[in-house]
């Protein structure tokens, strides 16, 4: 059941925690969290203005992903000599 | 006919023309004469342009006069529009990038063209292609639902031909910038269509509720005229019957954005990961504004906006709901800049979107059916003939068959796309399923979705078919077994297929993998999925 490539050995996928931060926005699926008049806010229902809070924490979480994960390279620089597909995985920090 | 509106609308609209033809020139390289340069603009916008190119892509003009339209005949259930672009980047940050590198590292234009190289499979590129144009056509024919119904609020309400002259008008110039200009020219556009909208948006939602007494009485007329219908599903909150609904459609809404090809064109136009990765947290300034927006539909009810009857087909135009506020309660220079908004604002993604329907046309029927030895310079020439003939089909749609078909079909066209799923995204991450499956989940997810869809009805406007995309689960019916019979809850019909789509891939890549039957050849390496901007060796642009 593997794939048909079996000479390349680079998967690429590496988890990083901090990806997970990126699930928290998706609360706006859960509508009986927020499907509510009060409290009210400048005359707002709680329904439309909790739901404009969440966009500030999509972009929280997507901004914080993108920080976090900056410097973390999941595929080594291609700089030096062989194709990354030839590197080994062990000589791949 | 009201001419202050029409003077600001016009000279506007010549701004933008000119600045489509200046595009051309607008950082070009030595040859628009490829796909690269004509229909990505380079591969090389950076963070804003992409910002404006993407924003002025996703929200469309449609979009603009139709949530708040939404709003105002149903209430609650139209601000799903909300949830859907909340989600929608935080969901595809990481995919996105995926699909990025692969089509930089190859040379892809269009999805189509990465399932052709994933799995060597020029079927399964065909129909990925296919089902793209198909969703794509009618979401142009919309654009000029939205344009019409600026101009028709400006006083183009003509019945027949005559009716639909301004908007023909508008669309040649629209398509003469673009064949000349390519992704250039909406790429500078939304600059102006951006900015506008948001001047005009952020200066709506201060000025009305000040005008009619704060957002409480603007809530409060709203809720009278909801408890005044019979029906159970409007109102300013979600009703019992609508939750899952509301959930599910933003979540479908979301999965689907970016598997429409224009969507697609978008992004591979950028010049690499990190501007993707800061425009997903810079995007969503666009869904605080569309949220906004949104509410001006309540507003539209405070204010006793009614829509104007569209003298071609004789019926109450919702869509005019925004326009007619703004004509009302604004003065007239004020409303003319708002209409050029919207009106420009259908400009941008129409021309994006011909672009994208044209890339996928060239690329992966004619030059895989037609004319296998293509040159970049005939390819090249092909899209810039396509999106003429895409421009063209749009308009004809609008002006000889009722634009209630193009609503109807762009309902249709968000659940197919959907059903491109598993062969475009999970593709990214996976081989696992079967390139036969993937086919079948297709056939499957597709046919079933358009029944489902048949099957609707609408009692509030009296039609039999193709009446909304909320399924009630007493409906769901397979092979006669009702696994949630008596149920009134209702769910977005996209959703129910895609989970069909993804069992029947499930199931037959199990069963197929137990034979010998070819997964085609991988032409990609997993080293092109994290290819970045600077890296060297990297293919050359426009070879």
């Amino acid at each position: 059941m593997t794939s048909d490539k079996s000479g390349s050995r680079v998967t690429g996928l590496v988890f990083n925690p901090w990806n997970l931060l990126l699930l928290l926005p998706f609360i706006a699926l859960f509508t009986p969290l927020y499907n509510q008049t009060e409290p009210e806010l400048i005359g707002l229902p709680f329904f439309y203005w909790f739901q404009f809070v969440i966009i500030l924490l999509g972009v929280l979480s997507t901004l914080l992903v993108y920080r976090m994960t900056r410097s973390a390279r999941t595929v080594p620089p291609p700089d030096d000599g062989p194709d990354v597909d030839e590197l080994d995985e062990g000589s791949v920090r | 006919m009201q001419w202050v509106e029409l003077i600001v609308f016009s000279l506007l609209f010549l701004l933008v023309t000119v600045l489509g033809f200046v595009a051309s020139r607008w950082r070009a390289a030595a040859s628009l004469d490829h796909l690269d340069e004509w229909g990505l603009g380079g591969r090389k916008f950076g963070s804003w342009i992409t910002w404006f190119l993407i924003g002025g892509d996703l929200y469309t003009a449609y979009t603009f006069v139709a949530v708040p339209a939404l709003l105002f005949g149903a209430g609650a259930m139209g601000f799903f529009a909300l949830p859907y672009t909340i989600i929608a980047y935080p969901l595809v940050f990481l995919p996105v990038l995926r699909m990025w590198s692969v089509s930089r590292a190859r040379g892809y234009v269009t999805p189509a063209d990465f399932v052709r190289g994933r799995y060597g499979s020029s079927l399964l590129a065909l129909l990925v292609a296919i089902t793209g144009i198909v969703a794509t056509m009618p979401y142009i024919a919309l654009q000029l639902v939205g344009l019409e119904a600026v101009l028709r609020s400006m006083g183009f309400n003509g019945a027949g031909f005559l009716g639909h002259l301004p908007l023909l008008i508008a669309f040649v110039i629209l398509a003469l910038y673009t064949y000349q200009s390519g992704l250039r020219a909406p790429a500078l556009i939304a600059f102006v269509k951006d900015i506008l909208i948001y001047v005009v948006i952020l200066v709506a939602v201060i000025y009305l509720p000040a005008k009619l007494g704060g957002w409480g009485s603007i809530f409060d007329a709203a809720g009278e005229k909801f408890a005044e219908t019979p029906s159970p599903a409007d109102g300013v909150l979600l009703g019992p019957t609508n939750q899952l609904q509301y959930a599910t459609l933003a979540f479908g809404s979301a999965l689907a954005l970016f598997l429409y090809p224009h969507s697609v064109t978008g992004i591979l136009a950028s010049r690499g990961r990190d501007v993707l990765k800061r425009n997903m947290s810079a995007l969503p300034a666009y869904s605080f504004l569309l949220g906004m927006l949104a509410l001006l539909g309540f507003a539209a009810i405070a204010a006793g906006t009614t829509p104007i009857v569209n003298n071609a087909t004789g019926r109450p135009d919702s869509n005019t709901i925004i326009p007619e506020l703004f004509n009302t309660e604004f003065p007239s220079w004020f409303a003319g800049i708002a209409f050029a908004a919207i009106g420009i604002g259908a400009l941008v993604p129409a021309a994006i979107m011909s672009i994208a329907a044209a890339n996928l046309w060239t690329r992966n029927v004619y030059k895989e059916y037609v004319h296998r030895d293509a040159t970049p310079a005939q390819e090249a020439k092909q899209a810039k003939l396509a999106s003429l003939v895409v421009k063209f089909g749009a308009v004809a749609f609008i002006v000889f068959i009722d634009p209630q078909y193009a609503i109807d079909l762009q309902l249709i066209g968000g659940v197919i796309i959907l059903q491109t799923l598993p062969a475009v995204a999970i593709a990214l991450y996976t081989r696992w399923l079967h390139r036969w499956a993937l086919v079948a989940g297709w056939v499957v997810g597709l046919g079933w979705g358009m029944i489902l869809l048949y099957d609707i009805p609408n009692p509030a406007s009296g039609r039999a078919h193709f009446g909304g995309s909320a399924l009630a689960l007493d409906k769901l019916n397979l092979f006669g077994w009702q696994p949630f019979a008596g149920s009134q809850v209702q769910i977005y019909v996209g959703f129910v297929a895609l989970v069909a789509n993804l069992l029947v891939a499930v199931v037959v890549t199990l069963v197929i993998r137990r034979t010998k039957v070819s997964n085609g050849v991988d032409a990609t390496v997993d080293a092109d999925y994290h290819v970045d901007e600077h890296d060297k060796e990297l293919r050359a642009i426009g070879s």
